[in-house]
């Protein structure tokens, strides 16, 4: 299975994680979550298990809770598998089999299979490349949950959240956000800090708006390579109706249609694949970013308090004692995020940069692949078809 | 939409009227062609081509005029006689119409209306092979408001000997293009001739441009029109019998079109001709013809198919043309987008790189904008016009069976007659005998007229079925060709953009 092409990871051999095998189901997909690994942590050093959707959510949700990893970029959940669109329209063909001729039929759901197929590629790889970013994370990789995630061969029960646990996770974004806005004004003292405050806000934002700009470019390629295929039928019947000398040319024509077609639902494709899902990745992890930078300023106000709570502890000479350990925990907290923040903040521009490069590059050689692939189609054609007249 | 070669012309007129936002009954206020009084001798008068024309044709099956238009000579002479002023000048020189024929052709023929005149039509043609480019240009406002309208330059390059320089031009508006095709299709549809549709109209479309707006939308409008317009009058000449019309020929040369079609639009003629369209839609329908020719059959169940194909492909292509647009623009929004995140990428390198692709992306979505052009007024339009024309060729071979229809009535009507006179030889009533008699006379003459009419609208149909499907060929071979040029061109500039770009992406570090 294709490897995540979104991060740019040191594969270690000490811990390797990948998915081998997934299995789509009415309304599940199962996972094959498979490790090789040196630790003396696990029983084996090579080993399997199938894992949900929801149990990856619960493993990312175990970290962010985690006050441990409070200063980290906690690598962004996987979205959730969405085969319902695709689903709907092979639903859709079937009920419309009776108006369409065998062919038609027959090419149309090898398309929307095709799709299929590519959608479930994709979510085999967010949920890959999630795994693979808390495997090279050298504090992640050691967390309990994720061994258990990885190694316990029986179903974790962890149900999806009921609704009062949705509805206090809602609660707690909200704040959050309140916050949020409240700690973002503050000016650091820190320049690297402030300097990434800055960049992260507007480059989230940015990166927002490129990638839903980028999945309307790519839906409208599909759209138009649809009518091409389209085109294609047509100038077949065409073809096969005409008495004169145009019906071989409409076949020549919708043969070149037909491949030309394929080349463009591949280009849009390709482009959904390093663009569009590049784009999406480095928004959920530039919101990963964010949330740390939120979780660091939390814990800077937290001392900040504390640092007064301590004066008046003094001032009255009461408490002094709880005041003081309480700031030192602040202090060290706060000190404690700030030193791996920073590391962290780092990392993610390394990784951003190289997987930025690697995308761009295979993107482009990919687009010049296609375009070649589609004029040495229309110039062959064309050298039938003007021979010919 | 597609019966344009139908439309009756009075109402075809007063929508064209309203259209060019006019009232009925005057001039507009500022014309650039024709003068509202006198008429040079040399200019036909359209009422000489109009009513009366279409009197003679609903009225008088005999008429000579009907058979005759098409083979004038149009050598200088003979056609001033043909377009002076006159009761009906289109008819004097034609009653002997040999004699007007000779000169030209240099063989004397007694019945015009057999195979062999037409056929040495077609070889003279062959001999002065078709030379001629006509393009529509220069589209210039007129006017303001409701009254305005666009004015389009016709010029005409040629080497032929039909026309007395090798290049003019004169400028014509919508409506001229109109009753050019109005007064084409009154002529020679019903006997057999497949008459290019013109351009549809618009209302909506020709409402923005008065209005004013110098925006894309309606410039767009025009340049369709405009091209349109060329395409129509390039079909309309390239047809050996209508390039002779002296409308035709008028159109293209004649620096002043009287607005003729005011006239019309009042016209008794016109009037009757509305009605009869109705009625003919009533009659076509229950039309049973013995179709005793099975080529005929098998044509129109050829041009059945091929109209709902060639509409099943329109479609396709006309959603092609939009989802194209969709992506020029979808790709200009991402292309801002990436420089946007450029911007506030805080790594040089890879900024750099955001702000290439983005670079790359603008000029892909001109890319996009451009292949939309083409696959529109190369593929789109070379399609919808197909669809007008068959429409055309149907309209074609409906007319053949309102022929055999007539001349199926006529003869009925002479078995009544003589059904009646055998009665009448037993009464003693020799006035009355001798008037079934002199009745019979005349239906049996009409009744071999009315076989002659359809044995020649048969021929004409065949000649032109077989001349519409060569140029069909021609026309779809060569702009499929242009239109994968087009799209070859597209993608070597892809190839450019991206192989440019492939370095820049590399040297991020």
């Amino acid at each position: 299975s294709p490897r995540a092409v979104n991060v740019d990871l040191q594969t270690d051999a000490t811990l390797q994680v990948d998915i081998s095998d997934a299995l789509s189901e009415r309304d599940k997909v199962k996972f094959t979550v498979h490790t090789k690994s040196t630790l003396p942590n696990f029983k084996q050093n090579e080993f399997s298990v199938v894992r949900q959707h929801e149990e990856f959510i619960w493993l990312h949700d175990s970290f962010v809770e985690n006050e441990d990893y409070a200063g980290y970029i906690i690598p962004p959940a996987p979205p959730r598998p969405d085969f319902d669109a695709s689903r709907e329209k092979l639903q859709k063909l079937g009920e419309g089999e009776g108006s369409m001729t065998k062919e038609e039929f027959t090419k149309m759901k090898q398309e929307l299979e095709a799709e299929y197929l590519a959608i479930f590629k994709k979510t085999v790889a967010m949920h890959e490349v999630f795994l693979c970013r808390v495997a090279a994370h050298p504090v992640l990789r050691k967390d309990l949950n994720f061994h258990v995630f990885l190694e316990y061969n029986q179903d974790l029960s962890v149900r999806g959240k009921n609704k009062k646990e949705k509805l206090e996770d809602f609660f707690k974004n909200v704040v959050k956000s309140a916050d949020g806005v409240l700690v973002a004004g503050v000016k650091d003292v820190d320049d690297f800090f402030e300097h990434e405050k800055t960049f992260l806000l507007e480059y989230h934002n940015r990166v927002k708006d490129a990638s839903a700009k980028s999945d309307r470019m790519i839906r409208s390629h599909k759209n138009a390579a649809d009518d091409i295929n389209r085109i294609a039928s047509s100038l077949y019947t065409l073809g096969t109706q005409d008495s004169t000398d145009l019906c071989k040319f409409f076949l020549k024509v919708s043969e070149l249609f037909e491949k030309t077609r394929k080349i463009e639902a591949r280009v849009a494709a390709d482009e959904d694949l390093k663009l569009a899902d590049l784009l999406k990745y480095y928004l959920r992890e530039s919101q990963a970013a964010k949330d740390l930078l939120y979780r660091r300023s939390r814990s800077l106000v937290d001392y900040e308090n504390a640092n007064k709570a301590l004066d008046k502890a003094r001032a009255k000479n009461r408490d002094v004692l709880q005041a003081e350990t309480s700031q030192q925990l602040c202090c060290h907290k706060f000190e404690k995020i700030s030193e791996s923040a920073k590391q962290e903040l780092i990392d993610f521009k390394t990784r951003r940069v190289a997987a930025f490069r690697k995308n761009l590059v295979e993107l482009a050689e990919l687009e010049l692949k296609h375009a070649k692939g589609n004029l040495q189609l229309l110039q062959s054609c064309l050298g039938v078809l003007k021979g010919n007249t | 939409m597609a019966d344009t070669a139908r439309d009756p012309p009075p109402a075809h007129t007063d929508f064209q009227e309203l259209e060019d936002g006019e009232d009925l009954f005057l001039e507009p206020a500022v014309i650039q062609e024709s003068g509202p009084a006198s008429l040079p001798a040399e200019d036909i008068s359209a009422n000489s081509n109009g009513p009366k024309q279409d009197s003679l044709f609903d009225d008088d099956p005999e008429d000579l005029f009907a058979e005759a238009t098409e083979e004038v000579s149009l050598d200088s002479p003979e056609r001033e006689v043909l377009l002076s002023d006159g009761p009906s000048p289109a008819i004097t020189p034609i009653t002997p119409p040999t004699s007007v024929i000779t000169p030209r052709i240099g063989l004397a023929h007694d019945d015009m209306f057999t195979h062999s005149s037409f056929d040495e039509i077609e070889e003279e043609e062959g001999g002065d092979s078709f030379d001629m480019h006509i393009s529509v240009s220069d589209p210039e406002k007129v006017g303001d408001g409701m009254n305005a309208y666009m004015a389009y330059k016709v010029t005409t390059k040629t080497s032929m000997s039909l026309f007395k320089t090798d290049e003019f031009s004169v400028k014509r508006r919508f409506s001229d293009f109109l009753g050019l095709h109005s007064k084409l299709a009154s002529k020679y549809l019903h006997i057999g001739y497949i008459v290019p549709p013109a351009p549809e109209k618009s209302i909506v479309g020709m409402t923005k441009v008065k209005v004013g707006k110098e925006d894309q939308s309606s410039n767009e409008f025009v340049e369709k029109r405009r091209s349109a317009l060329e395409r129509y009058l390039m079909r309309t000449v390239k047809h050996p019998i209508l390039l002779k019309d002296p409308d035709v020929l008028q159109f293209l040369e004649s620096s002043e079109l009287p607005r003729a079609v005011s006239t019309q639009a009042l016209s008794s003629a016109g009037l009757l001709r509305m009605v009869n369209k109705a009625a003919d839609a009533v009659n076509k329908m229950t039309i049973k013809m013995n179709e005793s020719d099975a080529w005929f059959e098998e044509k129109q169940q050829h041009f059945e198919n091929l109209d709902v194909q060639l509409r099943k492909l329109h479609a396709s292509v006309e959603s092609l043309v939009c989802h194209r647009k969709e992506l020029s623009v979808n790709t200009a929004q991402f292309a801002k987008s990436a420089a946007m995140l450029g911007n506030s990428e805080d790594h040089t390198a890879l900024s750099r790189a955001l702000s290439q692709l983005a670079e790359v992306e603008e000029k892909i979505d001109q890319l996009h904008q451009d292949q939309a052009n083409a696959d529109f007024y190369l593929f789109s339009e070379l399609l919808g016009d197909y669809v007008r024309l068959i429409t055309a060729v149907k309209g074609v071979f409906d007319h053949r069976m309102k022929t055999w229809q007539k001349w199926q009535d006529s003869q009925l009507l002479l078995q009544k007659k003589r059904e009646a006179e055998a009665k009448l030889q037993f009464t003693n009533k020799p006035d009355k005998l001798q008037q079934a008699k002199d009745e019979i006379k005349e239906l049996e003459g009409k009744v071999q007229q009315g076989e002659r009419d359809f044995e020649q609208i048969s021929k004409t149909i065949r000649k032109e079925v077989s001349r519409f499907e060569k140029e069909r060929v021609k026309d779809f071979k060569m702009i499929i060709i242009k239109y994968l040029e087009s799209l070859v061109q597209t993608q070597q500039q892809l190839i450019k953009y991206w192989d440019a770009f492939l370095p820049e992406a590399k040297a991020i570090s």
